[in-house]
């Protein structure tokens, strides 16, 4: 433990120390281990921030392993790059296009610091995009809050908004999807998920690996200021108290002006074939890409610090080290093509500085003011590599069990059909998010297809027959309820999303966003969370391309739901034949095709509903079983009537169910079509129909429409994939109408549907 | 014709501009980039594309009026070349002072992305000869700042002089103030300057020029400039 003379450390490293910057006592051995030796300060620093729960996923990596990570149409395996990319096949000049996608969370700043939290983060995820080499095309985002009755929560909601609005606006990628949902469990903990999509030639992609010895490393992009520093370590690991007031200096500060210069360089830079490897700066700053693209090649860098453009005087090498100032990169290039890099960020006005070079050997360099502040294995900092990795004790939560005692078919509701039904359709999770997507630019690039589906449709240039589509979705109430079935449907929901606009899904990416990993219960629902997510990818054959863990999302109140956000992306063969996101035709049947469970028949799938919260105050319930096989088939009859021209319209059903589900879509038509349907057509129980029927989220069914001459192809389709085809109404002019229980205009659901809009005034 | 798209560092239309005018106009089209001291020869059209030219951190379009390259579009506009700015094009013909008035904050005080209606005013410019007399044509909109201002007195010359080229209405074609996105005086979305040769407008039409899209009205305002340059 006296090899420290050599190294220079600024403060005594001690026990107490390695607690202060997040690490465990064990930790601390661990890394006096890997270094023979007690760290210096600086060291001990970066080793507290990759070993975070952010950066090091110690307590996920292990179950994240168990889920099918490659195969399909995956051109590399999870984790290996920064997103993950997935072939979508060739133009007529035999150039192969993938799209690269990935969704993180920016949870604890946002909480602190919406509209920084919520910009950073989408800043983030671009970088993580476009550092691949592919232009990004899309954006999304998945917002949950607590209910919007509080100020605190308009707050949090008006500032991230604005948030994603100014960064991704500025930068001029569409804002294309998302989903926004109230539930007192995000009070404390909001969740601000981002997703983003890029296009790239396969053989065109970078990589963030560094290698040849000898190349020099450059930081390209924005200085380096005392913003973000203990960001990852000490705010995004570890729940809220008293103190995260104190921490709003962790929230980095976003500058999309300097992203949208950084984007251009980066690509211009890519194309010139002056880079050898590339990676941008997150979490962790130029500790984590240091290190991280060091390991890959198992290489090793000499960095001096003092080359570093700061914005701040007297900074530390710690400092440095632990910054995570927004829109800058890690570049490696060829040592013969510096010169060409330099004019690329010259015309850009892009700043670039050299700080090292790779050398052999594996060893982290680092030096401040000629001081040798940091000699550490690469490969021992990184998730993979010399990073802890933890399986935590699971125990089965007891409310579980508690809650399915719970028949929510027998509670006597003290309103009528109608009235429930009017408020479930100005609830804020249900009504129209319209006051927020129109604050996004969904339009910049000329791609963007369909907004108004549950999954976005995007048209490729490149590829001018096929599109993609990209949905974002996680009901994390029944995740709640049953993590493992909760997660499924999850998981079948953004599926199905991509089915009804008639694309096939291809690959996931996800967010996982969970309590304290170290209360049992936090981590047994997380384990079922992976289960689930691991035999589903399997029989869907879309495997997880990547994605992000957010643990510690609780306060002393409380802990969020569990919410695994599913990012789905999915392919359109024939662009001509995606259908229209509302009502055609009037006369049009409008037909509920889908698989009954038993459920369905005893408790209508009220369990985990928006109607048991808004008549309960409360979750509570059985949920469905889902049939995963059952659920493939429904989704191959869709992709197979859309081919062959039969429906002129899909939708599942989702929160508020069945009559929400319509009543949107005649909000939605472009034209002065409404839905009329009789439920007593829907002979789900013998003809003992119930009006509940209309509020049950059910699975495994979509609502259709198609014209009357299609009806018989239409009944023959369902037979051959055994799903029941139940003609429900049809589509008339103007008066949306349940029979014998709701009449109403078309007008007065518009109205009514806009509720967020005046409760945000 | 060839168009001439400038490009400013913060352009983010300029490449969705070239789509519009080269593939679905089928023109020469080609990008300037705004540190240059020359335009290329031949040009017939310059478009200036919407996005934060510089950050726009400034009033919008500031500095971007001070760039280089604006110095010879003024050039280019004096000589009655044709000069179109989309969005925050139209604010940097404003700050530079190619065309009169102020773009205000939305009196939303948010950015707006949605479809809009648009009246045309005047079908006997060159950017508007093509467009079908009395259609109500649907045209996206995407900006912060769009909110138009000038004195009376300015307001009452562009309305004489018939120099509003666009207002914002309603699908039936009513110039009503529900039909008003951002709050500008008297719904005017797009104006002309004296000459007839420069237009800026908010909407994009550069958007809705591909049927791939579902709507393709803007692609009157590239038929009209194309037929006015024969």
């Amino acid at each position: 433990m006296d090899k420290t003379n050599s190294l220079y450390s600024e403060v005594e490293v001690n026990l107490e120390t390695a607690i202060s910057v997040g690490l465990t006592e064990n930790e601390y051995l661990k890394v006096c281990e890997y270094l023979g030796r007690t760290p210096t300060y600086t060291e001990l620093g970066v080793y507290g921030v990759m070993w975070s729960e952010h950066c090091s996923y110690k307590n996920s990596i292990k179950q994240l392993k168990t889920l099918p990570r490659s195969g399909g149409r995956l051109l590399v395996d999870a984790g290996e790059e920064n997103a993950g990319l997935v072939d979508i096949g060739t133009d007529e000049k035999g150039k192969r296009f993938a799209i690269c996608f990935k969704v993180e969370s920016h949870n604890h700043p946002s909480a602190i610091e919406p509209f920084q939290g919520a910009a950073t983060g989408v800043g983030g995820i671009l970088r993580d995009i476009f550092s691949m080499g592919a232009r990004p095309i899309a954006a999304f985002n998945s917002l949950r809050f607590g209910e919007l009755d509080s100020e605190r929560t308009k707050f949090l909601l008006n500032g991230a908004v604005s948030g994603i609005s100014h960064y991704g606006n500025c930068f001029g990628v569409p804002t294309v999807g998302g989903e926004i949902y109230f539930d007192d469990c995000y009070f404390d903990n909001p969740l601000i998920n981002v997703m983003a999509a890029g296009i790239v030639r396969a053989d065109k992609v970078a990589t963030a690996a560094a290698s040849g010895v000898g190349n020099p490393v450059f930081i390209v992009g924005s200085s380096t200021g005392r913003d973000g520093i203990h960001g990852a370590s000490l705010l995004a690991s570890r729940e809220f108290d008293e103190q995260t007031e104190g921490m709003r200096p962790t929230v980095q500060f976003g500058d999309p002006f300097a992203e949208k210069l950084l984007l251009e360089a980066t690509l211009e830079l890519i194309e010139s074939g002056a880079v050898v490897g590339v990676q941008d700066m997150g979490a962790a700053g130029i500790s984590c890409s240091t290190s991280e693209m060091s390991q890959r090649s198992g290489v090793g860098m000499k960095v001096d610090l003092d080359k570093v453009p700061l914005r701040e005087k007297n900074m530390s090498a710690y400092e440095i080290m632990l910054s995570e100032s927004q829109e800058r990169m890690l570049f490696v290039f060829d040592k013969n093509k510096v010169q060409k890099a330099i004019e690329i960020c010259n015309k850009w006005d892009v700043p670039i500085a050299q700080i090292g070079e790779v050398t052999e050997g594996g060893m982290l360099d680092i030096w401040r003011d000629g001081k040798q502040v940091c000699f550490m294995p690469a490969d021992s900092l990184v998730l993979g590599g010399g990073a802890p990795q933890y399986t935590r004790e699971a125990i089965k939560p007891k409310y579980i069990e508690e809650a399915k005692k719970f028949d929510a078919s027998k509670i006597e509701p003290k309103l009528s059909t109608e009235e429930i039904f009017w408020k479930l359709l100005k609830t804020p999770t249900i009504a129209s998010k319209k006051w927020v997507f129109e604050q996004y630019d969904s339009q910049v690039g000329t791609n963007t297809v369909d907004i108004k589906s549950g999954a976005a449709v995007l048209r490729i240039k490149e590829l001018p027959e096929q599109g993609i589509a990209l949905s974002i979705d996680c009901n994390s109430r029944y995740v709640y309820l049953d993590p493992y079935n909760g997660t499924k449907i999850a998981l079948a929901e953004a599926a199905r999303n991509l089915v009804c606009v008639g694309a096939k899904p291809l690959a996931i990416t996800n967010c996982l966003n969970f309590g304290n990993p170290y209360d049992p219960e936090v981590y047994w629902t997380f384990q079922e969370t992976i289960r689930a997510m691991g035999e589903t990818c399997r029989l869907f054959d879309t495997p997880v391309t990547g994605g992000n863990v957010s643990f510690h999302n609780e306060s002393q109140n409380r802990a969020i739901y569990p919410t695994p956000t599913i990012g789905m992306l999915g392919l359109i063969e024939d662009l001509n034949k995606t259908i229209s996101n509302g009502f055609v035709k009037e006369n049009d049947l409008i037909y509920l095709i889908g698989y009954t469970y038993e459920d369905d028949l005893i408790n209508y799938n009220l369990g985990a509903s928006q109607y048991l919260k808004l008549i309960h105050n409360d979750n509570v319930a059985n949920i469905t079983s889902i049939n995963i096989n059952k659920e493939l088939d429904l989704q191959r009859l869709m992709l197979d009537c859309i081919t062959n021209g039969l429906i002129n319209y899909a939708q599942d059903i989702s929160e508020g169910g069945l009559a929400i589900s319509l009543a949107e879509k005649t909000i939605l038509s472009n034209n002065n079509l409404a839905a009329f349907v009789d439920i007593k057509e829907i002979d789900l129980t013998n003809n003992k129909y119930n009006n509940l029927l209309l509020f049950g989220e059910f699975q495994t069914k979509v609502v259709i429409t198609c014209s009357e001459e299609n009806a018989l192809r239409l009944h023959d389709f369902c037979s051959k994939y055994s799903m029941d085809c139940i003609n429900i109404g049809r589509v008339q002019k103007e008066v949306f109408e349940i029979k014998d229980i709701l009449k109403t205009s078309k007008e007065q659901l518009v109205k009514e549907f806009n509720s967020l809009a005046n409760i945000m005034k | 014709m060839k168009y001439g798209i400038v490009v400013f560092p913060g352009s983010n239309c300029d490449r969705d501009s070239w789509w519009a005018t080269a593939i679905c106009s089928k023109q020469d089209a080609e990008f300037i980039w705004h540190k240059d001291k020359v335009l290329p020869a031949g040009l017939d059209c310059i478009i200036l594309p919407g996005g934060f030219s510089y950050g726009d951190y400034l009033r919008c379009g500031a500095i971007a009026s001070h760039s280089s390259i604006m110095k010879e579009v003024i050039t280019f506009a004096n000589k009655g070349g044709l000069v179109i700015g989309i969005c925050n094009g139209f604010q940097i013909l404003i700050e530079s002072k190619l065309l009169p008035g102020a773009l205000l904050r939305n009196a939303s005080l948010h950015f707006v992305c949605k479809d809009i209606f648009l009246k045309t005013m005047n079908y006997s410019t060159p950017f508007t000869s093509r467009i079908e007399k009395n259609k109500i044509m649907r045209f996206p909109i995407a900006h912060g700042d769009g909110n138009y201002f000038a004195t009376p007195d300015l307001i009452k010359e562009l309305e004489d002089q018939n120099r509003i080229a666009f207002k914002y209405c309603d699908q039936d074609g009513e110039t009503s103030q529900s039909a008003n996105p951002n709050g500008s005086l008297n719904n005017i979305a797009g104006i002309v300057n004296k000459k007839g040769n420069v237009l800026g407008l908010m909407p994009h039409p550069e958007r809705y020029s591909d049927p791939a899209l579902g709507c393709d009205d803007g692609i009157s305002i590239f038929d009209s400039i194309l037929d006015s340059i024969g």
